[in-house]
């Protein structure tokens, strides 16, 4: 296939993953901020939602202050901002139109659709906190819509699969990003100064990558902090978990390679990456540092997308 | 619909009995329905300079345009007769020149014709075919009358509203389609394929491989290219995608580069290759006219096919027919005053009111003059015009167009229509799918039927009676 069909079907898999990340974190972060502030300690979770986002400095560039109000209108709706939900959108229609032979009937109908749907959204903006939690909702619906008709509908081929690599990719670098920003509530017991105010802090974790039920599911147990990172780092049953992610990113990359008859830099960087994954263990991370560890996988995730870029998209 | 006598001819007696037997409110509610349905496949068109409505719809209405199939059978001949001849004329033009030297088209407009490409002289192209896809826009007038409005020989858009516009039909008014028996449309694609890979150059692979070439998400017609590339099984390439080496075209693709034999090229002249033609294009491909010189890449349309559908040239075509063919035209020109030419630029001088004057080179309904719907003082602006440079105009008289029953907002009323089938010219033979675009001039009374000027779409349906 082209070099850009193949290129455009990434990108568009990764904003629609990225527009259904951004609403679940602000629908997280609404949640937290509901609360009681004896309940979430001093730590300004707007902050919070705008690292997780990796759009700090862009955003101090335009506001004071991070507040309800300015972090809702940046990450959902700002037009300045080019990872905002609208912007993902938009570039997923854009990609859409110009890869339509290579969708199906019903991709297009869900990024259409939610495109023309949102226009709406768009000229008047989400005035009150219902319109807001209808649009948040309508963005993650369209999200399991389109990866859905995805799933069912499209044929297992290269295009299939480059726009899995986009998903997983997207996928591995917003649960990395969540953990980064808030590792240091999910540091073991004995090294850790919050205490149980922390509680409503991890659920908030667990419910922007939407694993809260799953993590009583695997662990049968109240929420501690190194179960969660567990779950979100080496548990290969949870979609969104890093293992889950590379051992996607590796089937998809040697579907191509197979199918190609050749394989590349990319399989072999990410086969690197699951491998450390799988022979890892929660002990190993926190002597490392988790800190640490997930600046170095970020730092990785990053360079397969840049090695699959040169290796078939260009 | 109605025939001179005022009754209704007999192709549109089926449709006059349906329409009285369905109430007002049904066909308001499919007409929603249809609109609904073309916004969601994402059928749109942008429309230049007008940036509050980047993607506009076309408006489409419900109500066919019918035509008899006598009437088309007629017409089918007269089609593929006219494009024969504009592609003996395309090879003639760019080798011998016969015409010229018989004094039938005047060497001037050839020559200092901004549309004649010298690049093309002497050039060979496969099977001597320059025009591989034509739309000639054509009027009835009456019952044996087709006139034909205007040749467009380089790259002709609309044929995706003549499946899309059926598709949804189809799906509207399923009654209708199982009372009357309408020509099918749907083989256009395949019979577009075949001609394309008829035309493969010889150093082509046994299955050549064809790509459609767009200028991109931001080109007006572009959902056209799309759904086309899909129809058609081919890649749809944008000038960045392909790069040449060795006089071969290749397309760069996640398994490294791929030869390309065939491009069904929706790209002007201009635009094709930075080296030969515009220096600033970016859509084009740097090498692709000397690819296409050492014959290694087939396009179509050919370059240089802007001199046959000339308007200046148009106003030859009936000679040309003669010329080549040696057999009388069967379908008619406008009757055409010519304003480089003295007499017949006084006498459009002294008639402006009543005349249409176009530019020779303009196109899209832009740039011209209906007089009977004209002010006085755009009279006198045009007059001025003509007066400095008449060479670039020429005029036509007001057409008594045929109408066919429209939606309004007053309901159903007569409206202009006129029709473009599209003729595909492959190794062997020309074709010609029963149908094309209709389109309908949505103002009382208005002759304009562009959709950048406002006008719509209707199905056309070939009857067997």
């Amino acid at each position: 296939m082209l070099s850009r069909t193949a290129e455009n079907l990434y990108w568009l898999a990764r904003y629609v993953e990225r527009a259904e990340y951004l609403a679940r974190t602000i629908d997280a972060t609404l949640r937290v901020t509901a609360l009681p502030a004896t309940y979430i300690g001093k730590t300004n979770e707007w902050d919070s939602a705008l690292l997780t986002a990796g759009v700090s400095t862009s955003f101090y560039r335009l506001y004071d202050e991070a507040n309800e109000h300015n972090v809702v209108e940046y990450l959902s709706f700002a037009p300045q901002n080019p990872s905002s939900i609208r912007n993902c959108i938009e570039a997923a229609r854009l990609n859409s139109r110009s890869v339509r032979t290579a969708l199906t009937g019903e991709m297009w109908d869900t990024i259409n659709g939610a495109w023309i749907e949102l226009q709406e959204v768009w000229s008047k903006g989400a005035g009150t906190r219902e319109a807001l939690a209808k649009f948040l909702r309508f963005v993650q619906e369209t999200s399991l819509r389109f990866d859905g008709s995805a799933y069912r509908t499209m044929l297992r081929n290269d295009a299939y699969w480059f726009s899995r690599l986009g998903v997983h990719l997207e996928r591995a670098d917003n649960t990395a990003r969540i953990l980064d920003v808030k590792y240091h509530v999910l540091l073991p017991e004995e090294e850790h100064v919050g205490g149980p105010l922390d509680f409503y802090q991890w659920s908030s974790i667990l419910r922007s990558v939407s694993a809260l039920t799953a993590y009583h599911w695997v662990y049968r147990e109240t929420l501690k902090p190194w179960l969660i990172a567990d779950l979100l780092i080496l548990n290969d049953t949870l979609p969104r978990s890093l293992a889950s992610c590379y051992s996607n990113l590796v089937r998809n990359l040697d579907q191509i390679g197979v199918a190609y008859g050749r394989q590349g830099p990319a399989q072999r960087h990410a086969r690197g990456i699951r491998n450390r994954l799988e022979h890892l263990n929660m002990n190993d991370i926190f002597q490392h540092g988790v800190h640490e560890f997930i600046q170095e996988f970020l730092a990785d995730n990053f360079r397969l997308g840049e090695i699959i870029a040169k290796q078939y998209l260009t | 619909m109605n025939g001179s006598d005022g009754c209704i001819r007999p192709a549109y007696q089926e449709l006059a009995r349906w329409l009285q037997e369905t109430p007002a409110e049904a066909l308001e509610y499919r007409r929603q329905e249809a609109e609904l349905l073309f916004r969601r496949i994402g059928i749109t068109f942008a429309v230049y300079g007008d940036a509050a409505a980047q993607e506009r719809l076309i408006p489409f209405d419900v109500i066919p345009r019918i035509l008899a199939a006598r009437e088309w059978s007629l017409l089918e001949k007269g089609l593929k007769q006219r494009v024969r001849a504009l592609n003996m004329f395309l090879r003639d033009i760019y080798h011998g020149r016969d015409i010229l030297r018989a004094g039938i088209v005047p060497e001037d407009l050839i020559f200092q014709n901004p549309v004649f490409r010298p690049e093309m002289n002497g050039q060979h192209v496969p099977h001597d075919v320059y025009v591989h896809i034509a739309g000639i826009d054509v009027v009835r007038v009456n019952p044996e009358n087709f006139f034909v409005l205007e040749d467009n020989a380089r790259t002709p858009s609309g044929v995706s509203y003549m499946l899309e516009n059926r598709e949804i039909m189809m799906r509207l008014f399923p009654d209708l389609f199982a009372r009357l028996r309408i020509a099918p449309v749907e083989r256009y694609p395949d019979e577009l394929l075949a001609a394309l890979c008829s035309v493969a150059p010889k150093s082509a692979a046994a299955e050549p491989t064809v790509a459609l070439m767009t200028p991109g998400v931001y080109n007006s017609a572009y959902y056209e290219h799309s759904f086309l590339a899909d129809k058609l099984g081919v890649e749809l390439v944008e000038g960045r995608d392909l790069i040449v080496k060795n006089d071969e075209v290749f397309m760069r693709t996640t398994e490294g580069l791929k030869r390309v034999d065939v491009i069904y090229r929706r790209v002007d002249d201009d635009f094709l290759d930075p080296l030969t033609f515009r220096p600033d294009s970016a859509l084009g491909v740097p090498g692709l006219m000397s690819a296409y010189a050492a014959g290694n890449v087939t396009l179509a349309n050919a370059v240089g096919t802007g001199i046959a559908d000339d308007k200046a040239i148009y106003s030859y075509m009936p000679e040309v027919v003669k010329f080549y063919l040696a057999e009388e035209p069967i379908l008619k020109n406008v009757p055409t005053w010519r304003c480089r030419e003295v007499a017949d630029l006084s006498y459009v001088l002294d008639h402006l009111h009543e005349l249409v004057v176009k530019e020779v080179h303009g196109s899209g309904g832009y740039g011209m003059l209906i007089g009977p719907a004209a002010t006085k003082a755009a009279i006198e602006a045009f007059r001025d015009r003509l007066k400095h440079g008449p060479e670039g105009f020429i005029a036509q008289p007001t057409l008594a167009l045929s109408t066919c029953p429209t939606c309004t907002a007053a309901g159903l009323a007569p409206r202009h229509v006129d029709l473009r089938p599209f003729v595909l010219t492959g190794s062997k033979d020309v074709t010609v799918v029963p149908g094309g675009l209709t389109r309908v001039a949505l103002k009382e009374g208005s002759l304009v039927v562009n959709s950048s000027q406002g006008g719509g779409t209707k199905d056309t349906w070939i009857l067997d009676e």
